[in-house]
């Protein structure tokens, strides 16, 4: 690992704070090296990732299992501290993974579901169909995916979920102004 | 032209789900890092990073008992025995800027929004290795500095020594979705 020396911090102290500097830690592992010489580690990445993706349906299957699997333990018995969080959380990893996997649509409805487990007032007066309709869109989507002509379909299926659920959110919302802004605030990772 | 030796850094990664593991992973090795130690949670992580003293951390946020927020806090300790300054990527699926702020506050050095992609993951590492930024600690922080934009045309209150303030007004979003179209 790069060597790090503490003993050579810079504190200057101010009215109310402390500017604490020190010489870069990590410079030992930055090399000058000549244009010729320079290879590409992203291009370099990127093919190692293209190699892993013939697993990615496979791991898309898994990550709809467990969503589809934690609706299920909540149709049964209902929302509880830990359902809730085990719904989110496989809808917040499909959200966060499926894009990368190949499966933007997916990442996109998934965004919307969590959107609504995280904002809704009170996640038992959702409309049950709502939170089903986004997890049998999902399983679809990353189901169908193989077939040509499912990608548009997907998008606008999608599409009109969020619509839906925006719709839902901001009328469920109206008296909550902190809940409200977060609804509304663009979101700062690139659009389906 | 400057190129990072990875083979020279230690990595600590922390991610609940074992697929984005398995692409960190992948595009750490790729880059060139050798040492890349892995934990699925953060209290594990937390006793890794006493343990193997990581020159970068990357986590993830959402993760059962102990979040990558509750990580990023326990490591930015001024006062403890480890290093409170090493760089914390937090790689996330939040996305909203409440998060972003939320983070910076924290002491996260970097955030990166999933979709995650080599580009981004490596442009995120060369920011911390080439441009670290200088700590501050006040009553309520500890962490890098939190302001970037280092111009001087900056027309916002001077919160570092408590001023008189001047603050621009802006409607709130919940105003404009009020507003009638």
């Amino acid at each position: 690992m790069a060597k790090q020396k503490s003993s050579s911090l810079q504190v200057r102290a101010y009215a109310d704070h402390h500017v604490i500097t020190q010489p870069n830690p990590l410079r030992s592992v930055l090399r000058r090296v000549a244009e010729k010489d320079l290879d590409d580690p992203v291009a370099r990445a990127e093919k190692a990732l293209a190699g892993l993706s013939g697993e990615f349906k496979n791991w898309m299957e898994t990550e709809t299992g467990r969503l589809a699997a934690a609706h299920a333990a909540i149709l049964k018995d209902g929302f509880t501290k830990a359902s809730r969080e085990e719904l989110f959380r496989a809808a917040h990893d499909i959200k966060g993974d499926a894009a990368t996997f190949g499966f933007p649509s997916a990442a996109a409805t998934a965004e919307s579901l969590c959107r609504i487990i995280e904002h809704a007032p009170d996640l038992a007066k959702v409309p049950s169909n709502l939170i089903a309709h986004h997890i049998n869109a999902i399983q679809a989507i990353v189901h169908e995916r193989t077939k040509l002509d499912t990608a548009s379909t997907a998008s606008e299926l999608s599409r009109r979920l969020r619509g839906v659920a925006d719709e839902y959110l901001a009328h469920a919302n109206r008296d909550r102004p902190d809940h409200l802004e977060a609804i509304l605030s663009p979101s700062i990772a690139p659009a389906d | 032209m400057f190129r990072i030796d990875f083979n020279k850094l230690r990595f600590l990664v922390c991610d609940d789900n074992p697929h984005m593991r398995r692409i960190l992973r992948t595009l750490l090795h790729s880059f060139g890092a050798r040492e890349v130690y892995e934990s699925e949670d953060g209290a594990t992580a937390l006793e890794m990073y006493s343990h193997y003293v990581p020159d970068i951390v990357i986590t993830d946020w959402s993760m059962p008992i102990f979040d990558g927020l509750e990580l990023a806090q326990m490591i930015r300790q001024p006062e403890s025995k480890g290093n409170p300054f090493a760089p914390i990527i937090m790689l996330t699926g939040h996305s909203e800027k409440r998060r972003v702020t939320v983070a910076r506050d924290a002491g996260v050095t970097e955030f990166l929004a999933k979709p995650i992609s080599a580009k981004g993951l490596y442009q995120r590492i060369l920011n911390v290795v080439a441009n670290p930024r200088p700590f501050i600690k006040t009553k309520t922080y500890f962490g890098p500095d939190r302001r970037r934009n280092t111009t001087t045309a900056y027309i916002g209150p001077e919160r570092r020594v408590g001023g008189e303030v001047e603050v621009l007004q802006q409607p709130s979003l919940l105003d404009k979705a009020r507003t009638p179209v």
